[in-house]
């Protein structure tokens, strides 16, 4: 049948947040959807997705695919759509989406939309909306083969809350890998162990540049705290070392939508800024008045950070 | 060992904000000097220290092939990339309209038939479209494993890599067993990230990209560098996705200037309401 196939993302047994901005987009487009959750411990997350008016939820429980390899997942996936019979599939634009999707893509001879942040029919046709250029213009790309393949953006796609009526739990078995899936063996992960909330999910990003030097962390730990913030930082920080490369929001860091985003000491770039544009508020703090961050800065304080950055944890916990 | 390390000729991508719409809605890019898009760059970059030692760079110890899909104008940036260390260059006659990335990663894998490389490497995403597919697709067509979003590579011999991929929070390691594709993130040019075999473990490379020297750039103008047609390489030329319209962001306004810390807060808790 006709619908949309969403490929649910599983982190340490449970489900990814950003699995429910795929089911935003599938309800957006209308047509019956399934999930598929597959992963080491899929059966015991697929209890989260049937709140969410599927018409039903597939799983594949399997031990080999504890690690993210995307060569071991894309034969079940492409069995599963062409047993189904979906036309469209989706998954959220995480670093895990976006790795699979294109070799999907391959595999399904489908046409990709990644990254898409909007969605419309035109005269009986899908346009995928989606940021290009370095966030300073948006694309609408339509796809002309029978089937599509896209990965949605969790910053514009709210996630999806549960209703419809329970979906049915099927379960699967996993296909055989692809032949390359021999040749490439997982070593390890490294988890960057962080006690503050993850860059995309947070609702307050406080975010650092080059000005704080050495005292990057000294500043900006107290304001975050004050804020249960997570902790951003521009390109230059990153590339001087004051602040791990994990943190670097922008073109080529993370992508940032939070309700509030404070940079400091930052300059607005313009890799940076198509990093963070999509903030509800924006607040810059720099002491020069001709920075670019001013342009786009909902509330700007012009003032040396080292100066305004205390004052406004004082603030913070005078007026809380 | 052999990379071919595919590039793409974008517009400069420092001053993607000067991008206008012309007057049927399409991108215009006039005035923006096309350049290497910078990924693209880094993989190469990449591509060169797995190939030498890096305390003598000049010699190669291993081939690496640029290829590009682009005009004649392109054959300027290959040039450039031969003056670094590159060995050939391919340029495959095309136009960005003619194109979509399913169909240069066909013609990729074409090429990767003819020539037979250990490893293709690639930016992870150009810095026009932005889709990070291509190599990803390539890796799919020629039934290769991949490894996207590489922060790292270290050679163990000439037939495994092990790849650091840098996910959200997380580093992944894997061992490819070759002939692999690698796409790779600009953290990827750091003194330290590529560890080849052939480098002493000391040694650190300037952070970034090398530059030709100008000997480099005549030397080079005696390197091969063919052209080819797309019809050499794919049959079906058809395009899976095509771009209708496009549009600019709205402007985010300036918004105003507060007095102090305390003014913020206050603003920020009664009309912001985000505290």
């Amino acid at each position: 049948m006709a619908g949309t196939l969403v490929v649910a993302e599983l982190s340490d047994g449970t489900i990814r947040k950003a699995t429910l901005s795929a089911i935003s987009f599938a309800r957006q487009l209308g047509a019956p959807f399934a999930i598929l959750a597959m992963g080491a411990g899929a059966s015991a997350a697929a209890g989260q997705l049937t709140g969410y008016g599927a018409t039903k939820v597939v799983v594949v429980d399997d031990a080999v695919l504890k690690d993210p390899v995307c060569e071991r997942y894309v034969p079940t996936i492409v069995s599963t759509v062409n047993e189904g019979g979906w036309d469209t599939i989706a998954m959220a634009a995480s670093a895990f989406g976006k790795d699979l999707a294109p070799r999907l893509a391959a595999r399904l001879n489908a046409g990709y939309a990644a990254d898409i942040n909007g969605l419309k029919v035109e005269g009986g046709s899908r346009l995928y909306r989606r940021p290009m250029y370095a966030g300073n213009a948006f694309g609408w790309l339509a796809i002309v083969t029978p089937v599509h393949v896209v990965t949605v953006r969790p910053t514009e796609f709210a996630a999806a809350e549960p209703e419809g009526s329970a979906s049915p739990i099927a379960t699967a078995a996993r296909a055989p890998d692809e032949p390359s899936a021999s040749r490439v063996a997982f070593v390890k992960l490294e988890a960057i162990t962080s006690e503050r909330p993850d860059l995309a999910e947070a609702r307050v990003v406080v975010s650092g540049g080059r000005a704080l030097k050495e005292q990057f962390k000294q500043v900006l730990e107290p304001l975050a705290n004050a804020l249960g913030a997570a902790i951003g930082a521009s390109r230059a920080a990153c590339d001087a070392g004051y602040a791990p490369p994990e943190l670097q929001v922008g073109q080529t860091g993370r992508t940032v939508a939070p309700q509030l985003y404070i940079a400091i000491g930052i300059s607005g770039a313009i890799q940076h800024i198509a990093g963070m544009k999509g903030s509800k508020v924006i607040v810059a703090i720099n002491k020069d008045p001709d920075a670019p961050i001013f342009q786009i800065a909902d509330y700007g304080l012009v003032q040396d950070l080292f100066v305004a950055v205390p004052e406004l944890v004082r603030e913070l916990k005078a007026q809380s | 060992m052999k990379i071919l390390v595919a590039v793409k000729r974008v517009a400069d991508p420092d001053n993607l904000n000067k991008i206008k719409l012309s007057p049927k809605g399409e991108i215009d890019t006039t005035g923006l000097e096309p350049k290497a898009s910078p990924y693209d760059e880094y993989a190469l970059e990449a591509a060169l220290r797995l190939t030498e030692n890096g305390s003598n760079p000049k010699q190669r110890l291993g081939e690496v092939v640029v290829v590009t899909f682009a005009p004649k104008a392109a054959e300027q940036m290959l040039r450039a990339m031969l003056g670094t260390g590159a060995d050939r260059a391919v340029r495959v006659e095309a136009t960005d309209e003619g194109l979509d990335g399913d169909l240069v990663a066909r013609g990729l894998a074409a090429l990767v038939d003819k020539e037979k490389p250990d490893v293709v490497m690639l930016g992870y995403q150009q810095a026009e479209h932005e889709s990070n597919e291509v190599g990803q697709m390539l890796a799919a067509h020629l039934d290769w494993p991949q490894a996207t979003f590489a922060g790292s590579i270290r050679s163990e011999d000439d037939k495994a890599l092990v790849v650091g991929r840098d996910l959200e929070g997380a580093t992944a390691y894997v061992r490819l067993t070759l002939p692999a594709v690698i796409t790779v993130l600009d953290k990827i040019v750091h003194p330290k990230s590529v560890q080849s075999k052939h480098t002493p473990a000391t040694h650190a490379y300037p952070d970034g990209v090398r530059f030709a020297a100008l000997m480099a750039i005549m030397a080079a103008k005696k390197k091969p560098l063919v052209e080819m047609k797309l019809a050499d390489l794919v049959t079906e030329s058809a395009l899976k996705v095509r771009y209708l319209a496009a549009e600019l962001p709205g402007k985010r306004a300036a918004g105003v200037r507060v007095k102090d810390a305390k003014d913020l807060v206050t603003r920020l808790k009664r009309e912001a309401k985000v505290l």
